[in-house]
C-alpha cells in the first residue's frame, strides 16, 4: 500500500501522466514503466536496514541536495547580474527562514497599547528606581568558596556598574546579607556564584522585596582578554537592552534596568548592552563614537543622480564606531522568584524546566 | 561451640565481606564494629563477648552480645538505650560492661564520645544553610553550550548595537553634542529617494538647476528642509491641493524670491511629477504668480483657524 501511495505522489508531483485529470484510475495505468524507476529514486533511506547501504543511499541524497541548492544559487546570482546589467530592477530578495522568523507564537509578548502592562509597570517593584525617585545602589558580592576569576570579575563589574560596592562573603547566610542590605538602604544585591573555580551564575535581588533572579553565566571574557580593547570611564553608561519581548522578559529588561543610574551621560559614550537572542543574554560594554564616512556609490541607480556635468555626488553616511571595554559574557535566565531570596518557601514566578527546551522555535523571553 | 581462633583464622585468611583494603589500612564494614578496623580483637564476629553503640536516629544503643546467646542469633545482640547526657551514658556503659575486658569498655567508650560530637556538629550543621549541590545532565549542558553558540551568530551584536546608536541619534535622543547635522543628513536621504523614483522626465527642470546650481546648493539645503518637509506633508495631506505647501514654502523669506522662484519651479515641477500631471513652462510661471497670490489668502485664513 504504501508503494502505491508513493507512486500516486511521484506522479502527482511531476504531473506524469501528462493528462491533468484526477482519475487515480488512469494515473495507476498510465506509466507502467515509469514507476520502477521512480520507485528507485524515492527509497527512503530509514526503509534500509543494512547500515552500510542506507547511509551511502543518504550521503548520496545529501550530495544531490546540495548540488542542487548550489545551482539555484548560481541561477539567482546570475539573474541578479543579468538585471542589474540591463538596468532593470532584479527581483525582489527572498527572506530566508530564520528562527526568530518562525518562532512560535507566544501570548505574552508586549503590545505597544497595552494598558495593562502600563499599570503593572507603576505598581512594580522597580517604578521607585526607574522613576528616578531612588538613586540605584548595588551591593557585590560572592559565594562562599574561591575562583580563580572571581576576584578580576568583580573588580570589572564594579566598574561596569556605577554606585556599586563590593563586600566579602564570610560565611554570612543570603537571607541575612539581605536584610544587612535593606537595613543599608541598598536597591540591589548582585551575588556571582562560583562552580568549579569559574563564575558560573549570577543571583539578582531587588531589594526591598524585590524579585530575585537567578541567571546562568556563561563564556566570560574578562577586559584583559579582549583584543584592542578599551578603558571605562566613570560617566554613566547609557542601556541598551534590545529584543525583551514578552511580559517575563519585560520584567527581566525592567530588573536589569534598575541596576543602572537613569541618567546617562552622553558625553562619556560609554554604552552598556544587554541583547536577548532566543533566550540567551548577551551582555557587551563599549564606548562609541560617531564618525561620518563618505562613500562614493556606483551602482546603476546613481547614473540618475549624476549631474549633467557628469560627476558623482559622494554620499556622507553616520556610522558608529565601536571600542569593546569591560567584559563580556552571556547570561541565560534560571528562575525568577517574586520575593527575596527563598529557595523553600518562596513564590516562584517562572522556572526553566527541560521540558521547555523541546521545541527549538520557543523561547521565553 | 564457639571456636573464636577458628572463625577469625577462616576470616582472615581466606575470605570476609565486611573486609575493605584501601591504601590507608584494613577497615572492617560489619556496622557491629567498635573501632572499624579488621582486628583479631575488633572482629564482632570473631569475638564471642562484644558490645557496640549504634545510633538509631540521634538515640544512641549499647549493643551487647554474650557466648550464652551464641547458639541464637535472632537473639543475640542485647539493646540498651542510653540516655542523652554524656556523663550518664558513661555511667551505664560502666555499670553494665563492669567485668568485661578492659580494651572493649575503652573502645565503648571511646565511640560514645566521637558520636557525641558527630551529633552535637550535625545539628548545628542542621541549622546554617548549605548550599545544594544540582547537577545537570551532559546532554543538556552540550545542548545549551550549542544553541547559545547558534544564538550569538544570529544575533549580530555590534551591528545591532550600532544600529541602534544611530538611531537614537536620528531621533535626537543625544541633542545638540554632536553638532551632527541630523536634519541636513535626513534631507539628503529624501532627496535620494525622491530622485530615485522620478523618472527621466525631470530633465526638464534639472536643466533649471544647472545654471545656478554652485550658488544654491547651500541654500537648496535650507530650502530642500521645506521640500522634504513638505514632501511629508504631502503624505499625510488628504484633501488639501497644495495650497498649504506653497503657504510653507513661501514663509521662509520673499526676499530671496528670484532664487526661490526658482526653486520653486523645480520642486513644483517635481511635486507635479509624482503627482503624475504633464509639466510646461508657462504654466508653471502662471503657476507661480497664483502662488503669492494665495500665499496671502493662506495668511490671512491661517490667522483666521
Amino acid at each position: 500500500m504504501g508503494w502505491k501511495r508513493k507512486s500516486d505522489d511521484a506522479e502527482g508531483e511531476d504531473g506524469f501522466g501528462g493528462d491533468g485529470d484526477g482519475h487515480k484510475r488512469r494515473r495507476k495505468a498510465a506509466a507502467p514503466a515509469a514507476p520502477e524507476t521512480k520507485e528507485k529514486r524515492e527509497i527512503l533511506p530509514s526503509t534500509i536496514k543494512n547500515k552500510e547501504r542506507r547511509s551511502a543511499v543518504h550521503a548520496k541524497l545529501k550530495q544531490q541536495k546540495k548540488l542542487e541548492k548550489r545551482k539555484k544559487l548560481k541561477e539567482r546570482d546570475a539573474a541578479e547580474k543579468r538585471a542589474l546589467e540591463l538596468g532593470e530592477e532584479p527581483a525582489p530578495k527572498k527572506i530566508p527562514r530564520t528562527i526568530e522568523n518562525t518562532r512560535e507564537l507566544d501570548e505574552t509578548v508586549c503590545r505597544p497599547d497595552d494598558e495593562e502592562l502600563f499599570a503593572g509597570n507603576d505598581c512594580d517593584e522597580f517604578s521607585s528606581i526607574l522613576k528616578r525617585e531612588r538613586a540605584p545602589k548595588i551591593l557585590l558580592t560572592t559565594c562562599r568558596f574561591n575562583s580563580t576569576r572571581g576576584p578580576a570579575f568583580i573588580s570589572e563589574l564594579l566598574e561596569v556598574i556605577p554606585n556599586s560596592q563590593y563586600f566579602r562573603r564570610g560565611t554570612y547566610d543570603l537571607k541575612k546579607i539581605v536584610e544587612y542590605a535593606n537595613h543599608k538602604e541598598f536597591t540591589s544585591v548582585v551575588v556571582v556564584h562560583t562552580n568549579r573555580r569559574e563564575p558560573d551564575a549570577l543571583l539578582i535581588i531587588g531589594l526591598p522585596d524585590g524579585p530575585t533572579a537567578h541567571f546562568k553565566l556563561s563564556k566570560l571574557v574578562l577586559r584583559k582578554d579582549i583584543k584592542n580593547h578599551g578603558n571605562p570611564t566613570s560617566h554613566e553608561p547609557e542601556l541598551v537592552l534590545t529584543n525583551f519581548t514578552t511580559r517575563l522578559g519585560h520584567r527581566v529588561g525592567r530588573l536589569i534596568q534598575s541596576l543602572f543610574p537613569q541618567e546617562p551621560n552622553f558625553r562619556g559614550r560609554r554604552v552598556v548592552t544587554f541583547h536577548n537572542q532566543r533566550d540567551f543574554i548577551f551582555f557587551r560594554h563599549h564606548r562609541y563614537i560617531f564618525d561620518s564616512k563618505e562613500s562614493k556609490r556606483t551602482d546603476s541607480k546613481d547614473k540618475k543622480m549624476k549631474n549633467d556635468e557628469g560627476e558623482k555626488v559622494p554620499q556622507e553616511k553616520v556610522i558608529a564606531r565601536l571600542q569593546e571595554c569591560g567584559p563580556r559574557f552571556t547570561l541565560k535566565l534560571v528562575s525568577l522568584q517574586h520575593g527575596t531570596f527563598d529557595t523553600k518557601g518562596g513564590e516562584y514566578e517562572w522556572v526553566h524546566k527541560p521540558e521547555m527546551d523541546t521545541s527549538r522555535r520557543r523561547f521565553f523571553l | 561451640m564457639q571456636h573464636d581462633e577458628v572463625i577469625w583464622q577462616v576470616i582472615r585468611h581466606n575470605h570476609c565481606s565486611y573486609m575493605a583494603k584501601i591504601t590507608a589500612g584494613i577497615f572492617c564494614r560489619n556496622e557491629y564494629n567498635v573501632t572499624g578496623i579488621c582486628n583479631r580483637s575488633s572482629c564482632p564476629l570473631a569475638n564471642s563477648r562484644y558490645a557496640t553503640i549504634c545510633d538509631h536516629d540521634g538515640v544512641f544503643y549499647l549493643y551487647m552480645k554474650s557466648i550464652e546467646r551464641a547458639h541464637m542469633p535472632n537473639k543475640l545482640w542485647e539493646r540498651l538505650k542510653l540516655p542523652k547526657n554524656y556523663e550518664k551514658a558513661l555511667e551505664i556503659i560502666d555499670k553494665h560492661l563492669m567485668y568485661w575486658p578492659k580494651f572493649l569498655v575503652h573502645k565503648t567508650k571511646q565511640r560514645l564520645t566521637k558520636m557525641t560530637q558527630m551529633r552535637i556538629r550535625m545539628r548545628k550543621l542542621a541549622l546554617k544553610t548549605r548550599e545544594k549541590i544540582m547537577t545537570t545532565p551532559r546532554k543538556e549542558k552540550k545542548r545549551e553550550a550549542r544553541r547559545e553558540e547558534k544564538a550569538e551568530k544570529a544575533a549580530v551584536l555590534e551591528k545591532s548595537i550600532e544600529k541602534e546608536l544611530l538611531e537614537r541619534l536620528r531621533k535626537g535622543v543625544y541633542g545638540d553634542i554632536y553638532n551632527y547635522p541630523v536634519k541636513e543628513y535626513e534631507k539628503v536621504l529624501e532627496m535620494d529617494s525622491l530622485q530615485a523614483a522620478n523618472e527621466d522626465e525631470e530633465e526638464e527642470p534639472e536643466i533649471e538647476y544647472v545654471e545656478g546650481y554652485d550658488e544654491l546648493e547651500e541654500e537648496l539645503e535650507d530650502d530642500i528642509e521645506d521640500f522634504g518637509g513638505l514632501a511629508i506633508n504631502r503624505v499625510h495631506a488628504t484633501s488639501d491641493n497644495g495650497e498649504d505647501e506653497d503657504g510653507d514654502e513661501d514663509e521662509d523669506g520673499d526676499a530671496e524670491a528670484d532664487r526661490k522662484r526658482g526653486r520653486k519651479e523645480s520642486s513644483l515641477a517635481l511635486r507635479n511629477v509624482e503627482k503624475g500631471d504633464a509639466v510646461s513652462k508657462p504654466k508653471k510661471r502662471a503657476k507661480v504668480l497664483v502662488e503669492v497670490e494665495r500665499e496671502n489668502a493662506d495668511e490671512r485664513q491661517a490667522a483666521v483657524h
